[in-house]
C-alpha cells in the first residue's frame, strides 16, 4: 500500500468564499488542515508611498479606498491623526457628525460581513436582507457626501459639508403605483436626519430577523460553534483588536478605554464573548450593531437640538466658504493656497487609533514640517487577525476554513493597502 | 426532566428553522423593495458626484480660466490642462483633459474651482466602448455640460448654503 502523503491545495485568490483576494496554501491530510499559509499582497496599491506625494488633504480619498466596506472611519483615523498633529479640534457638531457617521459605517461594515459571512457558510438569504439595509445607510452616505461609498467627506477640522435638511425623492413612474412611491418617498420627506431617525427605529427589527433566521439556527450553529477558537490569552498575544478580541472575552474598546471625539459622552455597552468560536464572535458583532444604533440616535438628538458650524474658521486650514471666496480677496488667496500647497505640518510624529468596525485602525504620521507626510504608516487590523489564520484553522475542516475567513472580517484594501 | 422533553420536541420539529423559514415565507408575499431599474432610478442627491463637465456663463463664454487649481489638487493626476492668451486678452484653455480611467471622483475639483466651472454632475451612466472613450478632451466636457447646464445649476443652486 503506498504511503499516503499530505495534499497542498491553493485557495484563492479567485475563490469566492476568499473575500477578495486572499491566496491560501492549504496543506490537508485528507480534508483536515495541516498548515494554512495566507500570501497576501495582492491587492497592494501603495497608499502609503502613495500618501508621501501629495498635500495632506489630498489623501483623504485614498483613505476611503483602504478598508473598502467601512469608508468613513478609515478617514477618521488619518484626519485624527492630522488634528493631533496640528493641535486643532473640530468643532463639536463636527464631532458628532463624524461619531454619527463613523457607526453608520459600523452597520454597513458589520452588515456586509453578516451577508457575505452566511453566504459562505451557506445562508443565502442573509445576503439579500443585509444588502436591502446597506442600501438605505448608503443613501444616507450619498446625501452628505455626494457618494455611495469613497465618500471624502472628513477633513482636518471637521466635515466637508453640514447635513443636508432635505433628502431627494423617488420620481414616479408607470412601474410603481402613486401609492407605492409616496410610501418609499415617506422616509424622505424631511432632512437627512429624519431619514436616519427613520431608519434607526427599523433597523433594530430587522437585527431581530437576521437573528431569528440564524442565532438558533441548527445548521449556522453547527457551522461555527466551536469552530476557529481563540484563547484570551492567545488573542491578544496575536495582537487582535475589536470583535475578534471581545470575541475571546476581552473587554477591550477604544471608543471606552480611550475614548475619541464625543464617545465619552455616549451611553452604549460593549458585547464580549465567552467561548472565543466563530459563534461568539458572530453574536458580539450583532450585539454591535444594536449598539451602534442606539449611539446613532443619541447623535441624532443631540445633532437636532444643536445647529452650528462644521468646520474651523482658520483659513490657513480650512477653505473659506464659496461665496467669501467669490467676494473677498484674502479669502481667494486662502482658497488658491490650500488647493495648491496645502498647510504644513509642524515637525514631529503623530498615532492616532480608531474603533474601526474591524478592530484598531491606526495611522503613524511623521512629518518633517513639509506640506507632505514625511512617511505615513497605516496599521491595519485585519493584518493581524489574518495572521492568525494558521492557528486558528489548524485541524479543521477545509470547509471550516471558509467560516474562520468568514469571521475575521478580511478585507484586502486595508491588509495589502 | 421538562426541560430537556421541550428541548427534544423543539428539535424533533425544527421549531427554529420553521420560524427562519416564515420569515422567508413572509417576504415571499411582502411588497418588493428592489426597483426595475433601467426604467426606474433610485434618487440621488444633488450632492452626487458622477460625470465631470466643463459649464458656460449664461451668454455662452466658457467659465474656466485656467487657473489649474483642479490640476493641481487632483489627488489621482488625472486632469492635463494647457492655456494660451486669446484675442481678446483673456486666458482660456486650449486644452482640458480628464482622464475617467485615472479619476477616483472624490470631487476635489469642483470644491477647488473658483469659478464653478468644472463640475461632477449627478450622471452615472455612460461607458467608453473603445480605448480612450473615457479619456475626456474639452468638446466632450463642454458638450455634456451644454446638455445637461439645468440639473447641474439646479443641483448647484440646492446645495449652495452648505458650502
Amino acid at each position: 500500500m503506498p504511503e499516503i502523503k499530505n495534499y497542498t491545495l491553493n485557495f484563492g485568490p479567485q475563490h469566492p468564499a476568499a473575500h477578495g483576494v486572499l491566496r491560501l496554501v492549504l496543506e490537508m491530510d485528507g480534508e483536515v488542515i495541516e498548515r494554512a499559509d495566507p500570501h497576501v499582497g495582492l491587492l497592494h496599491r501603495g497608499t502609503e508611498k502613495l500618501a508621501e506625494s501629495k498635500p495632506y488633504n489630498q489623501s483623504i480619498g485614498y483613505m476611503d479606498r483602504l478598508d473598502y466596506v467601512s469608508m468613513m472611519c478609515n478617514e477618521h483615523a488619518y484626519v485624527m491623526a492630522l488634528e493631533k498633529m496640528l493641535g486643532i479640534e473640530a468643532p463639536v457638531r463636527a464631532q458628532y457628525i463624524r461619531v454619527m457617521f463613523d457607526e453608520i459605517t459600523r452597520l454597513l461594515n458589520h452588515l456586509m460581513w453578516l451577508g457575505t459571512h452566511a453566504l459562505d457558510v451557506g445562508a443565502m438569504t442573509m445576503f439579500l436582507y443585509c444588502f436591502r439595509e446597506r442600501e438605505d445607510l448608503m443613501d444616507m452616505y450619498e446625501a452628505v457626501s455626494g457618494a455611495r461609498m469613497h465618500a471624502t467627506y472628513y477633513r482636518p477640522g471637521g466635515v466637508y459639508r453640514d447635513l443636508p435638511d432635505a433628502m431627494s425623492q423617488h420620481k414616479y413612474s408607470k412601474y410603481k403605483s402613486k401609492k407605492e412611491i409616496d410610501k418609499l418617498n415617506a422616509a424622505r420627506s424631511g432632512s437627512l436626519l429624519d431619514y436616519i431617525e427613520d431608519f434607526t427605529s427599523r433597523f433594530p427589527g430587522y437585527v431581530d430577523d437576521y437573528e431569528t433566521l440564524l442565532t438558533d439556527n441548527r445548521i449556522w450553529k453547527q457551522r461555527t460553534v466551536g469552530i476557529g477558537v481563540v484563547s484570551p490569552e492567545r488573542a491578544q498575544q496575536l495582537g487582535f483588536t475589536g470583535p475578534m478580541l471581545r470575541g475571546s472575552g476581552i473587554e477591550w474598546d477604544l471608543r471606552k478605554k480611550q475614548p475619541y471625539e464625543v464617545y465619552d459622552k455616549m451611553d452604549f455597552d460593549i458585547p464580549v464573548g465567552v467561548e472565543g468560536d466563530c459563534y461568539d464572535r458572530y453574536l458580539v458583532r450583532i450585539e454591535e450593531m444594536r449598539q451602534s444604533n442606539r449611539i446613532i440616535k443619541q447623535c441624532i438628538e443631540w445633532l437636532r437640538a444643536n445647529p452650528g458650524p462644521v468646520m474651523l474658521e482658520d483659513h490657513k486650514l480650512a477653505p473659506p466658504k464659496r461665496e467669501e471666496m467669490k467676494g473677498d480677496m484674502e479669502s481667494l488667496i486662502h482658497h488658491f493656497k490650500l488647493f495648491t500647497e496645502g498647510y504644513h505640518l509642524p515637525a514631529g510624529e503623530a498615532y492616532s487609533a480608531i474603533e474601526h468596525p474591524k478592530g484598531e485602525f491606526g495611522i503613524y504620521l511623521v512629518s518633517d514640517g513639509a506640506n507632505k507626510p514625511y512617511r505615513l504608516k497605516i496599521r491595519a487590523p485585519g493584518y493581524a487577525h489574518l495572521a492568525a489564520m494558521h492557528e486558528m484553522s489548524e485541524g479543521h475542516m477545509l470547509a471550516d476554513v471558509v467560516a474562520i475567513i468568514g469571521t475575521m472580517d478580511v478585507v484586502f484594501g486595508e491588509i495589502d493597502r | 426532566m421538562m426541560q430537556g422533553l421541550k428541548q427534544f420536541f423543539k428539535s424533533l420539529f425544527m421549531l427554529e428553522l420553521m420560524k427562519g423559514l416564515s420569515i422567508t415565507g413572509k417576504h415571499l408575499f411582502a411588497r418588493k423593495f428592489t426597483l426595475y431599474y433601467p426604467e426606474e432610478k433610485a434618487p440621488i442627491s444633488p450632492r452626487f458626484r458622477g460625470l465631470h463637465a466643463l459649464r458656460r456663463y449664461p451668454n455662452g463664454e466658457e467659465r474656466c480660466i485656467a487657473c489649474k487649481l483642479c490640476e493641481a489638487v487632483c489627488p489621482a493626476l488625472a486632469i492635463t490642462i494647457e492655456s494660451e492668451q486669446r484675442d481678446d486678452g483673456t486666458r482660456r484653455t486650449t486644452r482640458y483633459d480628464i482622464d475617467l480611467t485615472k479619476c477616483i471622483f472624490c470631487g476635489f475639483c469642483e470644491e477647488s474651482c473658483p469659478v464653478d466651472s468644472i463640475v461632477e454632475t449627478g450622471i452615472y451612466e455612460y461607458h467608453g466602448e473603445e480605448h480612450g472613450d473615457l479619456y475626456m478632451t474639452k468638446e466632450k466636457l463642454l458638450e455634456i455640460g451644454d446638455k445637461y447646464e439645468k440639473d447641474i445649476a439646479a443641483a448647484r443652486a440646492a446645495d449652495a448654503s452648505y458650502r
